[in-house]
């Protein structure tokens, strides 16, 4: 008898296609880049929090500074969307609800990272305010 | 004959909070995920300030003032010690995935540190803060 069935269909549902783990590295890799990275922030935010505006443009507009906030705040939205989406996962379990919140969690995290380093890139190349 | 009283054969549950009384990595899991969902808001909050910075001097005054009012230094506290905690936290984890510090006494151990770093950097950050003008 023919067989109808495609190499395809055979091996789907079957395991692995080396890209499974993928979330769970993703994780992984955000985190050891986000340990130097908030221990800078944490700094930073010492800094900032001593200082005025003015100080605030003049810190911004350090080439290093910029490249760290910039990478800081990519990564971190990156990271925490990822950790909501686990915990969407865990305790939802209506899947309009669950799918409507992991598409939330991605826009509300894809929205607001992409406002706050726009605003960074901003400071640093126009020098602040208009 | 039929017992009515008779008790129902004993399933595995799988561990939550009802059923399991509390032990220190309990406890440092569940404050893993709750520290990790207040660094979600603590990130919305560093987005405002970038934002602040970005529409001029007036915002960002206003911005300050309210992160440097009662109300605004007790969650920064709360996201200091937030911050602390995960990141030590997540190195836990890190360590573990390597497949080091998982039996019962190391994990009780790695929980103690965790929780006293967590509490010891926030007491020096808090401390600088203090003695350069940044409260």
């Amino acid at each position: 008898m023919a067989n109808y069935r495609t190499p395809l269909s055979r091996a789907r549902g079957l395991g692995s296609a080396k890209h499974g783990a993928g979330h769970w590295i993703s994780e992984r890799v955000s985190s050891i880049a986000l340990v130097p990275l908030v221990i800078w922030a944490v700094y930073g935010v010492l800094r900032l929090a001593a200082g005025d505006y003015g100080f605030a443009v003049h810190w911004v507009q350090n080439p290093l500074n910029a490249t760290l906030t910039v990478l800081t705040l990519a990564i971190s939205f990156w990271h925490m969307q990822a950790g909501l989406r686990v915990v969407v996962e865990d305790y939802i379990h209506k899947a309009l609800t669950k799918s409507g919140l992991l598409i939330l969690n991605l826009f509300v995290c894809g929205f607001s990272g992409a406002l706050a380093i726009f605003s960074i890139l901003k400071v640093a190349l126009s020098g602040g305010a208009f | 004959m039929t017992d009515a009283s008779r008790t129902p054969r004993e399933k595995p549950l799988s561990p939550h909070l009802q059923v399991w009384r509390w032990h220190i990595t309990m406890a440092t899991s569940i404050l893993h995920r709750a520290t990790g969902c207040a660094l979600y808001v603590g990130a919305l909050i560093a987005a405002a300030w970038a934002i602040a910075l970005a529409q001029g001097p007036d915002r960002y005054a206003q911005f300050k003032s309210l992160l440097g009012s009662i109300p605004g230094k007790v969650v920064m506290l709360g996201l200091t010690v937030s911050l602390f905690y995960h990141l030590a936290n997540g190195v836990r984890h890190l360590v573990w995935d390597t497949g080091h510090g998982l039996d019962v006494k190391s994990a009780n151990a790695s929980a103690v540190l965790v929780l006293a770093f967590a509490a010891a950097a926030t007491l020096a950050v808090w401390g600088i803060a203090g003695m350069t003008g940044a409260l």
